[in-house]
């Protein structure tokens, strides 16, 4: 380590230093890009020169994935192992590369070029099997034919409606394209109380998951007194099958800042972040320019400003209160809730959090007026909505539907089961989600009714499955997932997603023992009922699920097919 | 003067402050609610979930230990869900640590019915002991991850930010910056850490020397140096 030269390190912390501990993710993520990792005695500099204590960053870099305290390959692979991708032979992939290279996963080659990993979701679940080879996604990969795409992944676009979607799949994401922020005008010239009550007339619910009203959360910011307050987009998009926001936030970046421009007049905040997620660094080169864009024509500037923040790799910072923990330099613990973000979110501060979908429905509610708006849709779930589809389907991609469309028409306008073969079942809302089978074809997709289905519509994953999978391999795969992200913080979580991967790895190889279907049940429920934070809550939801739909996976020890 | 609550815990009506968190309440009502990170002394983050409860209108659990009563709250204490999250939290405690230093939980593993051997085949957190200073001892196998430690060294009491966590998720573990020995960071050795570990992770040496079965003299002789006197 004696020819580590820390001379260029003051220029590269320069930005950062005033930010304080706020600056430690980007200071990092500066430090690795210029060093490759994070030895020591750089670490130690940093530290000292953001002045926060050392087993702090410590404990930051060990808690977020994409930084390494350890030396790594120059080139940095990362094989996405997660349901959709597996189903096309993406641990096959994995081990194909790493012993074409000669190493394990998560080794590096011996001349320190490359370093080959396993990663979680990386939000490429239509053009699976897919990797990150560094900053590039490497998608649709075919090992037979020895093809692949690599660089900005494609916009697979398809559905009945184009209004969140307009610009997806198109040629330019300049401003020029997108045209005026005609909605951000319009919110200027009403009070913000004006905007307020049209979203909530709008009846627009948050799409990342938690479907709580837009409204709502905006009157409840703008109400607080505390200045000053904060707008921040969640493009932490990790959910396991979720793709939706990359699509968006690649393909029409100035919907979603109109969409904050408006939120932040709406509740009185100046300053705004696009919190995005570590494995999308494609993605912060065309926001960065959207943001300039937008800049230059003066809709962002002195009276509100926005900045992107990359993630580094961490699940659950995907949570609301974990994200702002992250942003503020800090491990992405969740905080317990009450106190809400509207009140204490960022720095302590009144903050609106919303995913970027519920982010670009909010110019249209504007344009159109919450009236017009509402006559998408049903009376209960009104507007569009994004479904990804992904797996066993004949046309895998992006859906923009109206609510109220049932999920048999939804595979049908995807083309069905892929090769005719016939359905098994459908991983709805992702790992966190729940088991539909093909009974359930006529549920309509709404939040009323697949709610009383059981059915979470979470973040729009329909991930198929045809009726030749094993479902305790893919539960098998969310179990690995949810143990990898667990943030450690509460007992029921950090410990029973250990242990329910254990059994999930047993049911997997078929060597259940008689107590293991109890120990699922007592783990799930105990994660479901006692958990923290939204993580441990759904953590066996699939599982618990697939034990209540597909009980003959269950009863057979040893692995013989099921049916 | 403070406002007064009236709520119904296990059946039984207790008075309380407002502002009293369920776990005050309960005490107030006779009514024990066990704890495991829960400390007078540093801030409750609610991490152990053991003292969960069932209260009226909430779809989850709650942690009494941070959880405010309310005029007129229903709260049960011992109830079915309630009884199986803290079992099972329990028996998945024994099955991850050596818990023989823990008497606390222990006595709730009994309390609980909880099986120590419910998860056969469930991977351990062991690690070698630390001994790497003369005041104390780190045995990680024991480590519950109560969050105290780390607490008391940074702004619950000594602001010295000595120790964080390595890992995440299962692979939590208390560490220093880089895995340095206790004397290279930046601990005081203020001891703290030591008085409120409730698992026996972190001991004096004395204890430790004692246990060892090394007498008090010998201990003596091991501690003591040639003083260096003017001449």
């Amino acid at each position: 380590m004696s020819d580590l030269d820390l001379a260029p390190l003051a220029t590269l912390l320069e930005p950062y230093i005033a930010l304080g501990r706020a600056g430690l993710l980007p200071a990092l993520y500066a430090a690795q890009a210029h060093y490759g990792w994070l030895p020591e005695p750089i670490t130690q500099e940093l530290a000292r020169s953001l002045q926060v204590p050392l087993a702090d960053v410590h404990g930051v870099i060990e808690f977020y994935t994409l930084f390494y305290n350890a030396p790594v390959g120059k080139k940095m692979v990362r094989v996405c192992t997660d349901p959709a991708c597996a189903l096309r032979g993406a641990e096959e992939l994995l081990d194909h590369l790493c012993s074409h290279y000669g190493v394990v996963p998560g080794g590096t080659t011996p001349d320190g070029e490359r370093t080959i990993e396993r990663s979680p979701c990386l939000g490429l679940c239509e053009q699976a099997p897919a990797a990150l080879f560094d900053d590039q996604a490497e998608t649709s990969i075919d090992l037979m034919m020895d093809t692949y795409e690599l660089g900005r992944p494609r916009s697979k676009v398809y559905g009945s409606l184009r209004l969140l979607t307009r610009n997806c799949g198109g040629e330019s994401t300049a401003l020029a394209a997108y045209g005026e922020y005609t909605a951000l005008l319009k919110a200027r010239a009403m009070a913000p109380e004006a905007v307020v009550a049209e979203i909530k007339a709008s009846g627009l619910v948050g799409r990342g998951g938690a479907a709580f009203s837009t409204g709502v959360k905006w009157e409840g910011a703008a109400a607080a007194r505390e200045n000053p307050k904060y707008v921040v987009c969640n493009a932490d998009e990790s959910e396991p099958g979720t793709f939706k926001d990359r699509v968006l936030l690649l393909d029409d970046p100035h919907r979603v800042i109109e969409g904050m421009c408006i939120a932040a007049h709406a509740v009185g905040a100046r300053k705004g972040y696009i919190y995005l997620r570590g494995e999308y660094p494609y993605i912060q080169p065309v926001l960065d320019s959207a943001l300039a864009e937008a800049r230059a024509a003066g809709y962002l500037g002195e009276a509100f400003d926005v900045e992107v923040f990359l993630g580094a790799g961490a699940y659950i910072c995907g949570e609301e209160t974990a994200l702002f923990e992250s942003i503020e330099g800090k491990r992405g613990f969740p905080r317990i809730k009450p106190p809400f973000p509207t009140t204490h979110g960022l720095f302590g501060q009144p903050t609106v959090i919303n995913n970027v979908e519920t982010l670009c429905n909010v110019p249209a509610i504007l344009e159109k007026g919450a009236a017009e708006y509402r006559k998408l849709g049903t009376e209960k779930s009104p507007g569009p909505k994004l479904f990804c589809l992904s797996g066993d389907v004949t046309q895998p991609g992006l859906y923009e539907i109206p609510f109220g469309v049932t999920l048999r028409e939804l595979l049908e306008q995807a083309g069905g089961v892929a090769g005719g073969r016939d359905l098994g079942a459908v991983l709805f809302g992702g790992a966190a989600g729940a088991f539909a089978t093909p009974a359930q074809l006529n549920v309509k997709l709404t939040f009323e009714d697949l709610r009383a289905a059981g059915l979470p519509l979470g973040s729009g994953v329909v991930m198929v499955f045809d009726e030749s999978r094993d479902l305790r391999d893919v539960l098998r795969s969310l179990g690995r997932f949810f143990a990898h992200e667990s943030c450690g913080k509460c007992y029921p979580c950090q410990m029973g997603t250990q242990r329910q991967l254990e059994i999930l790895e047993r049911l997997a190889e078929g060597t259940m023992d008689s107590g293991d279907l109890e120990r699922l049940q007592d783990v799930g429920w105990t994660m479901t009922d006692a958990s923290l934070c939204g993580l441990g809550q759904t953590a066996a939801s699939a599982l618990l699920s697939a034990m209540q739909q597909f009980p003959d996976l269950f009863a057979h020890n040893g692995k013989q097919p099921a049916k | 003067m403070t406002e007064e609550i009236t709520l119904t815990i296990d059946g039984k009506g207790v008075k309380v402050p407002a502002g009293a968190t369920l776990l005050e309440a309960g005490r107030a009502a006779g009514v024990e609610i066990p704890t495991i990170c829960w400390h007078e002394a540093t801030t409750s983050y609610a991490l152990c979930r053991i003292c969960v409860v069932e209260v009226e209108g909430q779809r989850l659990l709650q942690p009494a230990c941070l959880v405010q009563a309310t005029d007129g709250m229903q709260v049960l204490t011992r109830s079915e869900r309630v009884v199986r999250a803290r079992r099972t939290i329990l028996e998945m405690l024994a099955a991850t640590m050596d818990l023989s230093e823990a008497p606390e939980i222990l006595a709730m593993l009994d309390e609980y019915g909880a099986s120590p051997e419910r998860f056969p085949g469930a991977e351990r957190r062991e690690v070698p002991l630390k001994d790497d200073n003369p005041m104390f001892l780190r045995d990680y196998s024991k480590c519950v991850l109560c969050w105290r430690c780390v607490q008391v060294c940074a702004d619950d009491a000594q602001y010295t930010y000595a120790i964080n966590f390595n890992g995440r998720g299962y692979e939590t573990e208390i560490g220093t910056f880089f895995d340095r020995t206790i004397p290279e960071s930046t601990c005081v050795f203020c001891g703290q850490c030591v008085g409120v570990c409730p698992s026996g992770a972190l001991k004096p040496k004395r204890e430790y020397l004692l246990e060892q079965g090394i007498s008090p003299e010998e201990i003596t002789v091991l501690n003591s140096g040639v003083k260096k006197r003017k001449k």
